[in-house]
Order: C-alpha cells, then structure tokens, then sequence
C-alpha cells in the first residue's frame, strides 16, 4: 500500500477527502510519537500566571513580599526555566512544527505575562499625583466634615476629643485609600 | 490613637466591607472627593469608570491636630507599615 504521505502529495489524490484523512492521521501519529504532551512548556506558563496573580491574593498582604515582589520575580525565574526548557525539548531534530509553535506560542505568553508584571507593579502602580500641596508636618490638619458609614456626618475636631474608653485620644491617624474600585 | 479611614466610596460600600471586614474602626465617605481634593490627594479619574478617587496616604494627627508625620507612597501597593505607624505613635505621648 501507498504511504499517505506520497498518496497525499500525488495529484490525483491530493484533494481526495479520504486520503487527507489518512494524511491527518498520519500526521497525528508522527505528533504523538515525536512530542506528546510538553509538560515543562505547560508547567512554565501556568507557573507564569501564577507569579502574576499571587502579587494581589497573596504576596502583597505582607510587607516583606509586598513592598519590592521578590516572592513573584522568584517565581517568573521558575517560569522561564520551565518556558525555556519546554521550547528547547520543542526544538529537537524529532519535534514537530506543530509542537515547536505550541511550545513557541506558551513561551511568548509567559513572558508577555511577566512583562506585563514589571509594567503593573513599577509603572502603572507609581502612577499617582505628586500632590505637592498636601498637608506638611507641622501643619494643622485641615478641618472636615465627612459621612460615617452609617450616612452621619462627623467633623475632624470631634473625631480628635472624642474620647475613648474615657480618655482624650493622644492622635489620629487618617488613612486615605483608592476605596473599591 | 485613633484610626481613621478615608475614601470616596459611598457610606453604604463602605458599611459593606466593614462589616465584611469585621472593621470597627472609623471609616469615613468623601464621595466628592472634597476633602480628598482640600488635602491634594486626588488621584482624578482613577476609580472605577473614571471616578475621582484619592491616592494612598497617611497622616498621624497629635492630640491639638497638629501633623506630626506623613507618609505619600510613591506606588500605590505600598503602604505604610504597622510598626512603621506605631513607632511614630509612641512618640506622641
């Protein structure tokens, strides 16, 4: 019998429906065999993403991983030992096309996710106004009057005398932040 | 020492999270922006759906209101750390 191959590529039977299907047979035993499943290419993306999602859920609730993102940079090194790793085996004299652009695709995404990181964490995050006219040590707070969560307006001045547990409280710390957003 | 948060969110998300939070300190609703803005600290358009919201800071207040320490990060997921606070505290009394 014919090798599917040849059959395919002959020109009576190039668009023979029944032999492309043995032709993508074909095809799919060389994939098999050649490559299979490109687990360190898959373990390095997914390790990737989890190197991103873990700054908010996790690593930014503590100071220490939060403040400089050692914890994710450590994990974007895993990443792209994996990554790498994946499209060197991709890349063998026995790998596919198929399975080098797979590999190639899962390589350009882990990266373009940690990029991505460096851009959300040192770029966008320092985004913010200067706010050069903000209240300086040794100034006087500036008075307000703002809603308590429950719709009733309170004023600095009180917040500062009420007492607590009876006494005077010694400061106030406010704390601005973004909100939900 | 007292705390006190401050944003633009309306009281009622505000009663949301601390209640979900289980936060009993005092939070307080700028939905304006006005006293955000009074204080340089609007980040304009930068809530959700381009909402003026205010930019991380803190202030810690003596007991006469008058400022005795500031802290204006420069990247808004890092924010002044506990002990960092409490140390300025301490040197109230």
């Amino acid at each position: 019998m014919l090798h599917p191959l040849l059959l395919a590529s002959s020109p009576q039977g190039k668009y023979h429906p029944s032999n492309l299907a043995l032709y993508e047979i074909a095809g799919m035993g060389a994939t098999m065999s050649a490559s299979k499943f490109n687990g360190p290419a898959w373990a390095g993306f997914l390790l990737s993403v989890f190197a991103f999602i873990s700054y908010p859920f996790i690593f930014a609730r503590f100071p220490l991983t939060r403040d400089f993102p050692w914890a994710n940079i450590i994990l974007f090194v895993g990443a792209g030992t994996l990554l790498f790793l994946g499209v060197r085996r991709a890349f063998r004299p026995e790998g596919t096309v198929r399975a080098r652009i797979f590999a190639s695709v899962l390589g350009a995404a882990g990266l373009a996710v940690a990029v991505f990181f460096v851009f959300a964490i040192f770029i966008f995050a320092r985004e913010l106004p200067a706010s050069v006219h903000a209240p300086r040590v040794g100034d006087q707070a500036p008075d307000f009057a703002l809603s308590d969560v429950n719709g009733k307006s309170i004023y600095l001045a009180e917040i500062r005398t009420a007492p607590i547990q009876g006494k005077t409280p010694k400061g106030v710390l406010l704390i601005f932040y973004r909100g939900y957003w | 020492m007292r705390p006190v948060a401050i944003s633009a969110d309306a009281p009622q998300t505000s009663h949301d999270l601390a209640r979900k939070a289980g936060y009993s300190f005092l939070i307080l609703s700028d939905p304006q922006a006005e006293t955000i803005r009074h204080y340089d600290l609007l980040h304009a358009k930068a809530g959700v759906s381009g909402a003026d919201i205010a930019r991380p800071a803190e202030f810690l207040l003596d007991g006469n209101g008058t400022i005795r320490w500031v802290n204006l990060t420069e990247n808004y997921w890092v924010r002044a750390r506990v002990e960092q606070i409490l140390s300025q505290a301490k040197a109230l009394r």
